[in-house]
């Protein structure tokens, strides 16, 4: 008798997200980046549709980066002193199809730019290189609430995914996101409960489900990663299985965890038996992004271009349909 | 599968005879579902059922064992396709294959090179599992590089050879190690299947697709083999995530024995950067044993790391002793931060403190290794608890000054803190990530 292979039916769907509006949509990017669709859970073609491929965001900072390892900034070079030069450096050397700004330098420890030169700043970016973008907060939410809605404004149509909304402050920017035809990335601290809750507060405000992307914040390998792997793979069950709150493709900062393990900073000199901190630190964050690819990942942030260059190739092979 | 209460019922004598302890045959039933008592207390039952109770007592995923003795490698017994439904119970074998073409030396420094691939992880130890040896040229070749794998590592042992002759010889000298051997074909069966009974070796059975595999295991079965390990051979990475769903699937949910075995998977890629990324990938969907040809440490640790974390029990957190942990060149005058003894709370503060470069003390107090909100709502975290580990660690005998940051998080316990010890309380980040920054503005 034959084997009958086992097909899982499900109802649900994740939204599809478009990131950067061409000029035919009213904004100026050489492309969209659509994300999200899935009918099916990770890679398992034959039960339903994978209409999109994860994509890889490179991640740059609006000042030269504080606390990237040597190996880490040596990918670089001298670019990282030019935020300009480093996302030209980005899209042109790297191929990269969607770049990742964190604005750190609006911090009050890092340089304290204020909300109109972060604005213009963007604008600049965004007349310099033509992917869609991806803008993230420095982590200060009060400068954060000032900062990121002048963004929004200086980008506005240009349809970029800005970050991040928290149970505790989201409704400043998502007024924001909304205002000015963005999306926005809704964040939870590895909690499926929080990450429904606030998906519901910020659709309460007008912006619809299928304008979030959902950053379920991520442990590195070996720093917690299996905890967000089970909290995304719960999620995507449950959005499979039609609850549409948690049916938001998933955004994970990759990088930022991975280059702060030890595992993949640390010298050889310091740790003989780990063997060259080169391959290390680069499979270190590969390994992390091929875990939560597999647990239904769809933008994966990441930083160092030889890490996201092997993703990629894993990605194109990934892709390759299955019978 | 498993039958439930009533299920087993229906096969009792239904004589309510007491003679198996209980007063009903329904209460045995019910016992014998929960599968805590024996069926063989049962004095009348009948043939039939009891082939029918047995059958269904076995697990779905078929244990097998590779090797011997404490270093043996043992997969299946897996009872969930998800994490959060329960665990992976056992922890996929990491290897490596080695090509008996190479000269004696290189395969003697490349087993040596391997055997050094152990490391130290959260407390743990974790080491890779398996040494392929593959066979090209002819059977003394191969006999050789088997002698040699014999007498320089202890790691658990795969045959692949070339043919059933160099098989037996391979055999002959490493029985004793219960190698793997690969593998039982549709042309081969029969044959090989009488050598692994002779030898009592687990074998590994291979076939391109869940049909082949099936049929081939239902006649290995048949010849007394059921120490088996399947494997579909060489595919696009989606296939192969496919198949190794289908099998954990069909065996779990649709009970089919035929493919209710571990299941093997070789990576592809020659790019020693994809090898990994793909073992990555068949590590978490569902493999039994990951092989690979590169060995080098980095490739090694991280595969290693992550089979940790996605074995690691949902339920039963990773902890680490409680004690004072002092980082760098510590004074008397360096700051003392308090965490609980759950693994990555730990782990994720002593990254930051590392990444501070300022020398500071790390108390782990012990919370059963839950994280610091969790310990809190739980009362394993409290300023008593807290107290009582800086007497047990004699804090105050490491530092002249008496200030203590706590968790960003737990600031609400800051002035009852301060009345139980009797130290100044300093609310730090809530987040890890501010401990740099937090601890050079202390300075």
């Amino acid at each position: 008798m034959a084997t009958e292979v086992m097909l899982e039916k499900y109802s649900g769907e994740v939204f599809t997200v478009s990131i950067g509006a061409t000029k035919q949509e009213g904004g100026s990017r050489s492309h969209t980046i659509k994300i999200g669709g899935q009918k099916a859970l990770p890679y398992l073609f034959p039960e339903g549709a994978i209409p999109n491929k994860p994509v890889i965001a490179y991640e740059i900072w609006d000042i030269p980066p504080v606390d990237w390892s040597a190996e880490l900034s040596s990918a670089y070079g001298a670019a990282l002193k030019d935020p300009f030069t480093w996302a030209e450096k980005c899209v042109r050397d790297f191929k990269a199809e969607i770049l990742c700004v964190r604005l750190q330098g609006a911090h009050p420890e890092f340089g304290n730019r204020s909300a109109a030169e972060e604005a213009n700043f963007i604008k600049a970016l965004l007349k310099k290189i033509d992917v869609p973008l991806i803008i993230t907060e420095s982590g200060d939410d009060t400068k954060d609430n000032q900062v990121l809605p002048a963004c929004c404004e200086a980008a506005k149509g240009e349809r970029l995914l800005v970050g991040s909304a928290a149970q505790d402050n989201y409704k400043t920017l998502a007024a924001a996101v909304l205002a000015d035809g963005h999306n926005i990335i809704a964040e939870s601290p590895i909690d499926i409960n929080i990450a429904k809750q606030l998906n519901i507060l910020i659709s309460d405000m007008s912006l619809p489900l299928e304008r979030i992307v959902i950053n379920p914040t991520i442990g590195a390998l070996g720093y917690g990663l299996e905890y967000a792997y089970t909290i995304m793979e719960r999620s995507r069950l449950a959005a499979l299985a039609g609850d549409k709150t948690v049916s938001s493709p998933f955004i994970c900062f990759v990088g930022q965890e991975s280059w702060r393990a030890k595992e993949a900073k640390l010298a050889v000199s310091e740790m003989p038996a780990w063997g060259p901190e080169v391959e290390r630190g680069v499979i270190w964050e590969a390994v992390t992004a091929t875990a939560l690819i597999q647990a239904g990942a769809d933008i994966l942030v990441m930083r160092h271009p030889k890490a996201a260059a092997q993703v990629g190739k894993y990605i194109d092979n990934l892709m390759v349909r299955g019978k | 599968m498993a039958l439930s209460g009533l299920d087993i019922y229906k096969l009792l004598p239904k004589t309510n005879c007491r003679e198996c302890g209980f007063v009903t045959c329904l209460a045995f039933a019910m016992q014998l579902a929960k599968k805590a008592v024996s069926i063989d207390k049962c004095p009348s039952l009948s043939a039939e059922a009891k082939r029918i109770l047995e059958a269904s007592s076995q697990p779905p995923i078929k244990l097998v064992i590779i090797g011997e003795a404490d270093k043996r490698l043992e997969i299946g017994n897996e009872t969930v396709l998800f994490r959060h439904e329960e665990k992976f119970h056992r922890p996929c074998g990491i290897g490596f294959i080695i090509d008996d073409n190479l000269t004696d030396e290189e395969i003697k420094k490349k087993i040596n090179k391997i055997n050094q691939l152990e490391f130290e992880r959260v407390g743990q130890s974790l080491s890779v599992n398996l040494l392929a040896i593959k066979q090209s040229g002819g059977k003394e070749k191969f006999v050789k590089a088997v002698e040699l794998i014999l007498n320089n590592t202890k790691l658990n042992i795969i045959l692949m050879p070339a043919d059933l002759d160099s098989l037996k010889a391979a055999l002959e000298i490493s029985r004793l190690r219960r190698p793997l051997v690969c593998y039982a074909n549709a042309v081969n069966a029969a044959e090989i299947a009488k050598i692994a009974k002779e030898f009592n070796v687990p074998l590994a059975v291979t076939a391109a697709d869940l049909d082949g595999l099936s049929s081939l295991t239902k006649e290995l079965n048949n010849q007394g083999i059921s120490e088996l390990v399947l494997h579909t051979g060489t595919k696009p990475i989606a296939e192969k995530i496919w198949d190794l769903t289908q099998i954990r699937r069909l065996a779990l949910k649709k009970s089919n024995r035929s493919l209710g075995y571990p299941a093997m998977v070789i990576t592809g890629s020659s790019d020693p950067y994809q090898e990994v990324i793909e073992a990555a990938t068949y590590i978490v969907k569902y493999a039994g044993i990951v092989l690979l040809k590169g060995s080098e440490p980095w490739q090694a640790l991280s595969l290693l790391t992550l089979r940790q974390n996605i074995y690691t029990d949902p339920q039963k957190p990773l902890q680490i002793e409680p004690k004072l942990y002092p980082i760098g060149n510590v004074t008397d005058k360096s700051p003392v931060l308090v965490t609980t003894n759950f693994s990555l709370s730990y782990f994720t503060v002593l990254g930051e403190v590392e990444a501070s470069k300022i020398p500071a003390y790390i108390i782990s107090v012990d919370t059963e290794g839950m994280s610091v909100l969790t310990a809190w709502a739980a009362e394993k975290f409290t300023p008593e608890k807290i107290a009582d580990s800086m007497n047990k660690f004699a804090v105050e005998k490491a530092v002249s000054h008496k200030r203590l940051i706590i968790p960003g998080y737990v600031a609400m316990m800051s002035g009852e803190m301060e009345d139980k010890t009797g130290w100044e309380i300093i609310v730090g980040p809530k987040e890890a990530a501010g401990i740099p920054s937090f601890l050079k503005g202390l300075a």
